[in-house]
């Protein structure tokens, strides 16, 4: 078996690159830490000292608005100096590479990189080259994995429904393009949820998406059938109108979330989506605004969960 | 060893009849975790005290963060009165270098600005690092460099103290 990049000598966890092969230890740790950072966000001052000296740097080679920000916020409530780099706009459109931008910024004295990447694989990469005491956190690489979303969304999950065991699980959506899925099947199975279920036309679901452990369906109705938890992916536009799916308003008739075929599942099930939302596309805005919903506490937990992540692997020795 | 370990128990009598008279009706317990959170609830019912008990994990304060890491068990703290203006005691089962009454000070005063900050102690082992000493205090209890002080709570609540060699050590926080 290859040694997973992600941890040390010790099995602690050096970067967060995936949720995939993540031990359950680890998963609830970062979920047990960021029930007191909740805390700490409640309180007068919303800071504590944890990261002070140390510099963390957000690659953006993809533009993000909200993943940036409450990366941001995560670093500055640990007391760290986050300096915010949108490549797209700088070197790279002049011919550096990768690791030359990230040799660059290493030598301006990084202690962690939070990369978001078009390209599958990046922050991969990056904490392979990168000097060993420098801590590498995915913020999204290409189709292939999300980790603190997902780990945000069992932090949710978890906040809600206090166990994972014996819960219905259903995802729906674009899973062929979403990293954010591939993330949540990874970490809900190792959580021992009862069944994931993903929901989706033929057309958006990779080829072996069963291999992953969960349930394939294609009909809303019967899918959302009694589960606990519901979790939108969003419809990104640019699928819109080629060969994958007829139009956005047919799109909605089928697989958008109205509530209707919200009515099938257990009347205490959670809504979730990692946003932005396409509202009438791939949820109704009675939904989304609905008693239901637990969207905008996503976003608040977000930054709860990626001060622990960032606090925890900051704490690992090189 | 040849110092005789003193009973929980007492002490805990001990330190309520010292906060007894230095007590204001609007004074706050606030225990560190873990075995200041036990003592903390144990004082906190013998003296009858109406202003909800707080609890402090200091793992987001500690000095050694950058060798040791972040500690696995952090709990949430939990305040919910108001600290601006108020005198609150800090509890602790054993005070050692000092090093965790400076961190949960400085926790305490990212929740507002209090009165009079006051610390209450089962035991003191000396070893202080820092110039932090007790207004309330079970009993002192000098130990070797080697070993170290455990507090154990039975199903029932009552405490128990005992010396364990280091080597025995698990966390060592």
């Amino acid at each position: 078996m290859t040694r997973n990049p992600q941890l040390g000598d010790k099995g602690e966890l050096r970067h967060l690159l995936t949720t995939e092969g993540l031990p359950r230890e680890i998963l609830l740790r970062i979920l047990d830490t960021a029930r007191s950072f909740l805390s700490v966000t409640e309180r007068e001052i919303k800071k504590v000292p944890l990261l002070r000296g140390k510099a963390v740097f957000n690659l953006f080679f993809e533009p993000s608005t909200r993943t940036r920000t409450t990366f941001e916020i995560a670093a500055k409530r640990l007391s760290a100096d986050v300096i915010n780099l949108s490549i797209g706009t700088s070197s790279q459109s002049k011919g550096e590479t990768l690791l030359d931008t990230v040799a660059n910024l290493s030598a301006m004295h990084a202690d962690m990189f939070v990369v978001r990447h078009a390209q599958s694989g990046a922050a991969h990469l990056i904490a392979q080259h990168a000097a060993p005491h420098i801590h590498v956190i995915n913020a999204g690489d290409g189709r292939h994995a999300h980790p603190t979303q997902a780990l945000l969304d069992m932090f949710t999950i978890r906040h809600y429904k206090q166990e994972f065991q014996g819960l219905r699980v259903a995802i729906v959506g674009d899973v062929l393009h979403s990293r954010v899925a591939r993330s949540q099947i990874h970490a809900l199975t190792t959580l021992g949820v009862a069944e994931v279920r993903v929901v989706a036309p033929r057309t958006l679901l990779p080829n072996h998406v069963s291999e992953l452990g969960v349930q394939v369906f294609h009909d809303m109705r019967e899918a959302l059938a009694d589960v606990d938890v519901v979790m939108m992916l969003r419809l990104q536009n640019e699928r819109m109108g080629g060969a994958l799916l007829p139009s956005a308003h047919e799109y909605f008739k089928t697989y958008g979330l109205t509530p209707e075929k919200l009515a099938v599942a257990s009347p205490d099930a959670i809504v979730m989506h990692p946003g932005p939302m396409n509202r009438g596309v791939e949820i109704d805005s009675m939904v989304a605004d609905g008693r239901q919903s637990v969207i905008l506490p996503q976003v608040t937990f977000g930054i709860a969960v990626r001060m622990a992540v960032m606090s925890i692997l900051a704490g690992s020795a090189p | 060893m040849t110092t005789p370990t003193p009973d929980a128990e007492k002490l805990l009598l001990v330190l309520t009849e010292q906060l007894r008279p230095a007590l204001k009706p609007d004074t706050a317990l606030v225990g560190i975790h873990t075995g200041g959170v036990w003592v903390a609830q144990r004082l906190h019912s013998l003296l009858d005290l109406q202003v909800p008990l707080g609890t402090i994990d200091v793992a987001f304060y500690r000095d050694d963060y950058a060798h040791r890491g972040l500690n696995a068990n952090v709990r949430p703290s939990d305040i919910s009165f108001d600290v601006a203006g108020r005198d609150i005691v800090l509890v602790d089962d054993v005070l050692y270098t000092g090093r965790t009454i400076r961190a949960a000070m400085n926790e305490i005063f990212d929740y507002g600005r209090p009165g009079k900050v006051m610390l209450a102690a089962l035991v003191d082992r000396g070893g202080r690092q820092l110039p932090i000493s007790p207004q309330f205090l079970g009993a002192t209890l000098p130990v070797a460099d080697d070993e170290r002080i455990v507090l154990s709570r039975a199903g029932d609540g009552r405490l128990h103290l005992a010396i364990e060699s280091r080597s025995q050590e698990g966390d060592g926080r």
